[in-house]
């Protein structure tokens, strides 16, 4: 019994001393619970359309919740609503025409085509009469999972292979005593940098490239777009990822506080970014984190992409938020880098193992 | 071009760490930084090879290409061979495949760790990781080769390998600085700082630093009692006693001062002093 004792007292002395992971024990649950609550939600409240054809005005005025009129445009037709779906500026048209009303969807976005289908069927049968509507999906015309995740997983991989995995790179070589080495050797800064992440660069690279191969292969996964569109997002997207790794890694003292920190970056972008949960049924306050998480906007290229066979210049405001992303993220982990390499930087971590030293 | 540090002071918050340390690293010659822990032996090297800059003071190194250093924590990488940790050495360096090669092959031959050529460095023993570590250090022919700890914790054997490696890079020119524990040890060297608190104690040849002993050194099987127990250390199986003045005979029998009695000496002394002082003040 006084061993076990002893055993509590020791971990608990040593829990006190990592006041990160403490802080992370108490405030990440309340946190996650909060956000995750809020966002974790399959149900689609609104859901934005355009109305097209003759008798636009005439449907826009009776359409009831949960379609939310965005647009109306009586001289559009199916080619307009085509093109308007696969730039992805709304999930869903509906088309007027003599014959009678024909709702298209994007069948990139599930839950909002579900949903869609569901209301249609509902007005329908509560319409006297009967009215003829048809609703028609489009490039993911079956609504299988697998066509939305397998991108989205790439996405993910991407995410996890550059922030995770990375982030122990750099506080590995300050555990094991080897970045001191580092500092003195004739290595710059930069050099040390992107040799850190360049294996990782490549490793990620080529996990993209197999789960995207074997998506299309084992699932049939479409890919309708430009591999180069792809692959230029995915380039743009790893630099944010591995460059929020090092950034991790500089700031933490061991490799438990790189992992803790890293999945506390990973958790909401998995959560938040449309990945899992649509956007568009998160409140805005939580959607509003989606639209600050980089993978949001990867996902967003991704599945264009793939899916819906979106080009560079339509999906163009992704491509610009993650070379924000990139180059802030970038920028801060060269400065903090950097710092844990140069002399003058390294006079506090210095100090406080010194006087560790001494205190022993 | 001599190497060095003048008037030296390190601090770390409210703790001084270093304080006015000077310290010439000439060509060619081995120089041990010997104390006890948290003498300042450590921030003492790692200013030197510009890993800490000082608070004050002149540091005087070579390029970081021509300078050689092993952290008292680890000079390895233990995921990586003995081939490979050099490898990485040799070409960050800048030096040749065929350089390397031919010099690694000396050192390792020497050393004894040919045969652990594709062995981890973490499955190496701790001796045979300090030598990589060593030879890691020196492969590019440095001209200021600085060892935080080398030999501590090493076998007699791997030590005298160690000490091989240390004497062939002075021998090629390199002014050598390694901090160590071990007083005996020390004694190899051409030229001993001794630290104490962070501030300089003793300096010199390690002949100089013996026969600069005040008063006299005398040898008891027993620990002398009274006013002399605080003036004695036990060194084997004997005590030694130090009596600062020459008027008093001393009991036990005499011994010439070597670099251990000198250092140990002057540590007293300055302890007594420091006794002394508080005393007065109190």
């Amino acid at each position: 019994m006084t061993a076990v004792w002893a055993m509590i007292v020791k971990e608990f002395r040593q829990l006190r001393r990592d006041r990160r992971t403490l802080a992370m024990l108490i405030f990440m649950p309340i946190l996650m619970l909060v956000v995750f609550g809020y966002a974790a939600s399959f149900d689609v409240k609104e859901i934005p359309v355009r109305v097209l054809g003759p008798a636009a005005d005439r449907v826009a005025a009776v359409l009831p919740a949960p379609f939310e009129v965005e647009g109306v445009d009586p001289s559009g037709g199916r080619e307009d609503a085509v093109t308007a779906l696969t730039d992805g500026e709304v999930p869903v048209i509906f088309l007027t025409a003599k014959g009678g009303l024909r709702v298209l969807v994007d069948g990139s976005q599930i839950f909002i085509a579900t949903g869609t289908r569901a209301a249609v069927s509902s007005i329908t049968e509560r319409a006297p009469g009967g009215v003829a509507v048809e609703v028609e999906v489009l490039f993911n015309p079956d609504l299988e999972t697998s066509a939305i995740m397998v991108p989205g997983l790439a996405a993910m991989i991407l995410l996890f292979v550059g922030t995770i995995i990375t982030s122990l790179g750099v506080v590995r070589e300050r555990q094991a005593g080897t970045l001191e080495q580092l500092a003195v050797m004739p290595l710059r800064p930069a050099d040390v940098f992107l040799g850190k992440i360049a294996p990782y660069f490549v490793v990620a690279a080529l996990d993209m490239v197999v789960v995207i191969v074997a998506g299309i292969w084992l699932f049939d996964v479409p890919f309708r777009g430009s591999v180069l569109a792809l692959a230029l997002g995915a380039v743009l997207f790893l630099f944010v990822t591995l460059g929020l790794g090092v950034l991790i890694s500089s700031v933490s003292e061991n490799q438990g506080q790189a992992i803790q920190l890293a999945l506390m970056m990973l958790l909401p972008q998995v959560m938040l970014s449309g990945l899992i949960f649509p956007l568009s049924s998160m409140p805005a306050g939580v959607r509003w984190i989606g639209y600050l998480l980089p993978l949001t906007y990867f996902v967003e290229i991704a599945r264009g992409v793939m899916i819906r066979g979106a080009s560079i210049v339509t999906l163009w405001p992704s491509y610009v938020f993650l070379a924000i992303f990139g180059a802030v993220v970038f920028g801060l982990a060269t400065l903090r880098f950097r710092r844990s390499l140069a002399p003058a930087g390294r006079r506090r971590h210095g100090a406080e193992r010194e006087l560790e030293a001494v205190g022993s | 071009m001599s190497w060095g540090v003048r008037g030296m002071t390190v601090r770390f918050g409210d703790h001084t760490a270093l304080e006015g340390v000077s310290l010439e690293v000439p060509p060619g010659r081995v120089t041990t930084v010997v104390g006890g822990d948290g003498a300042g032996k450590t921030t003492l090297l790692r200013c030197l090879v510009g890993a800490l800059a000082p608070d004050d003071g002149e540091v005087r190194r070579p390029e970081e290409r021509r300078i050689g250093y092993l952290s008292s924590t680890s000079g390895t990488y233990p995921d990586l061979t003995v081939r490979e940790n050099l490898d990485f050495a040799a070409t960050t360096y800048g030096l040749s495949a065929t350089e390397t090669r031919d010099r690694a092959a000396i050192f390792l031959d020497r050393t004894g760790l040919t045969d652990a050529h594709d062995r981890l460095a973490g499955n190496l023993s701790g001796g045979m990781r300090q030598k990589l570590g060593v030879v890691r250090a020196m492969l590019h022919r440095p001209e200021l080769l600085v060892l935080d700890e080398p030999t501590t914790g090493i076998d007699p054997v791997s030590r005298s390998d160690l000490w091989w490696l240390i004497a062939r890079a002075a021998a090629e020119g390199a002014g050598v600085v390694l901090a160590t524990a071990y007083l005996d040890e020390a004694e190899r060297a051409s030229w001993v700082l001794a630290l104490d608190d962070g501030r300089p104690l003793a300096e010199g040849t390690p002949e100089t630093i013996a026969a600069a002993v005040p008063g006299t050194i005398a040898v008891t099987a027993e620990r002398p009692g009274g006013d002399a127990s605080r003036r004695s250390w036990r060194r084997g199986s004997r005590w030694r006693t130090w009596t600062p003045t020459e008027d008093v005979a001393p009991r036990g029998a005499r011994v010439q001062p070597d670099l251990h009695d000198a250092v140990t000496v002057a540590a007293l002394a300055r302890e007594l002093e420091r006794e002394a002082v508080g005393g007065e003040a109190a």
